[in-house]
């Protein structure tokens, strides 16, 4: 049999450590052995597939039960794509968050912040042929948390991701453009690189925008690339 | 060439995206209605942190092959869980078969669980195995493990029918191999 193309490593810039001493909860929760690193195989290469038929899709979060929700009404948009810039279709998008008073609907939040009976703050869509996703929320507000004295939250949208593979699950958080909070929160700044922290940063996007309707965002995610395989450099014509 | 997204923490309010009923792979209006054979089996565990407390709100997601080790069959082997008060998860699914390995190899029946919870900026990813199998003895992932912690990957039975028990330990004392993968 054939050995499967695995999937490309990252540049550990990239991506957050485990321990990152200025995130508290981090500190006895990460690992202090190596990881053990093993080859791709058909277990990594594959992935669940997700049939809108059992997850049903959930593109608005702006309104429940036909009652709209309170706060900045807003359109997040964008693509999935894998590191070559071949779009990744049919990924199960899955995103949650705070609603505009930066209150979640989860009885663990107890921030002094109104609930809204009309925003649950959870949504799922999938992406089309072209790698596209788009959905409706409202823009979430900051939160304080405990992680150290007067710590804030960024305006954050929390996204889930399944791609082809299972090497190529995904959650992370889409930010803000222009939010004071980033230069303060240890959970973005747990990335190394500059580059890589801006690219969770979406875009105000005019084309998005509807005309006496919503802002519009657009934040394009990547999600891993495969191994050059001698296949794909065959490319003599 | 762009780098991939990177990786931020599920945090405290994932549940928002749980539902509870993904835990039961085998659940009668789930994906896997109407698949047949295979040998029910309850999967189970507790995840503590590096001071022994249970990490209570955990995201545990499994990925597994069908009992014919394929992963490209009807069978849909997602499941997700989130821990309880005391840090247990619960699936309840069918045993994987041995799965083709690179080259020649074979590996042993295994799950992939990846853990995300708070504190997690990226996900753990681990295996479980299954305690007596005759493949784990070659098994290339458990091979890749010193002995004296390849028990950290080995589920053992409860007892109860069907069902196997794997604690995972995020740090410190016993503390699980994790891959990267």
């Amino acid at each position: 049999m054939t050995d499967p193309t695995g999937y490309r490593r990252p540049d550990p810039a990239t991506q957050p450590p485990y321990d990152v001493p200025a995130y508290g909860s981090t500190h006895h929760r990460h690992p202090k052995q190596a990881l053990v690193r093993v080859p791709h195989t058909l277990t990594e290469v594959s992935g669940p597939r997700f049939s809108p038929a059992w997850y049903a899709p959930h593109a608005d979060l702006s309104t429940l039960n036909g009652k709209a929700a309170l706060g900045e009404r807003i359109i997040v948009a964008g693509r999935v794509l894998d590191e070559d810039g071949r779009p990744v279709r049919g990924a199960m998008v899955e995103v949650w968050q705070a609603n505009a008073a930066g209150r979640y609907h989860h009885p663990g939040d107890q921030h002094d912040a109104p609930l809204d009976p009309n925003f649950l703050g959870r949504g799922r869509v999938f992406t089309d042929e072209e790698g596209s996703y788009r959905f409706t929320t409202i823009r979430p507000g900051a939160y304080p948390w405990r992680n150290h004295p007067n710590a804030w939250r960024p305006v954050h949208i929390h996204f889930s991701l399944f791609g082809a593979g299972f090497a190529q699950r995904l959650i992370t958080q889409m930010y803000f453009p222009g939010d004071p909070l980033l230069a303060y929160d240890p959970i973005f700044n747990g990335i190394a690189d500059a580059a890589a922290r801006e690219r969770l940063i979406a875009r105000f996007d005019l084309d998005i925008t509807e005309p006496e309707w919503a802002l519009g965002y657009r934040f394009d995610i990547v999600l891993r690339g495969r191994e050059a395989t001698p296949f794909e450099n065959d490319g003599a014509h | 060439m762009t780098a991939a997204t990177a990786s931020q923490t599920a945090g405290p309010y994932w549940h928002l995206i749980d539902f509870p009923e993904w835990a039961d792979l085998l659940r009668a209006d789930g994906p896997n209605a109407g698949v047949a054979g295979g040998e029910r089996i309850v999967l189970t565990g507790r995840v503590t942190d590096g001071q022994g407390a249970p990490v209570a709100d955990a995201m545990v997601e499994i990925w597994q092959a069908d009992p014919e080790g394929r992963y490209d069959g009807a069978f849909h082997g997602f499941g997700r869980c989130g821990t309880d008060a005391d840090g247990m998860f619960r699936f309840v699914t069918l045993k994987p078969g041995p799965v083709p390995g690179r080259g020649n190899q074979t590996q042993a029946p295994h799950v992939v669980l990846s853990i995300f919870a708070r504190g997690l900026l990226k996900p753990l990813v681990t295996r479980l195995y299954f305690e007596g199998e005759a493949l784990n003895e070659t098994d290339p992932v458990l091979q890749a493990v010193t002995p004296a912690r390849r028990a950290t990957l080995i589920a053992r039975p409860t007892g109860a029918p069907g069902e196997w028990r794997l604690d995972i330990r995020l740090q410190g004392e016993g503390e699980t191999v994790f891959l990267d993968i």
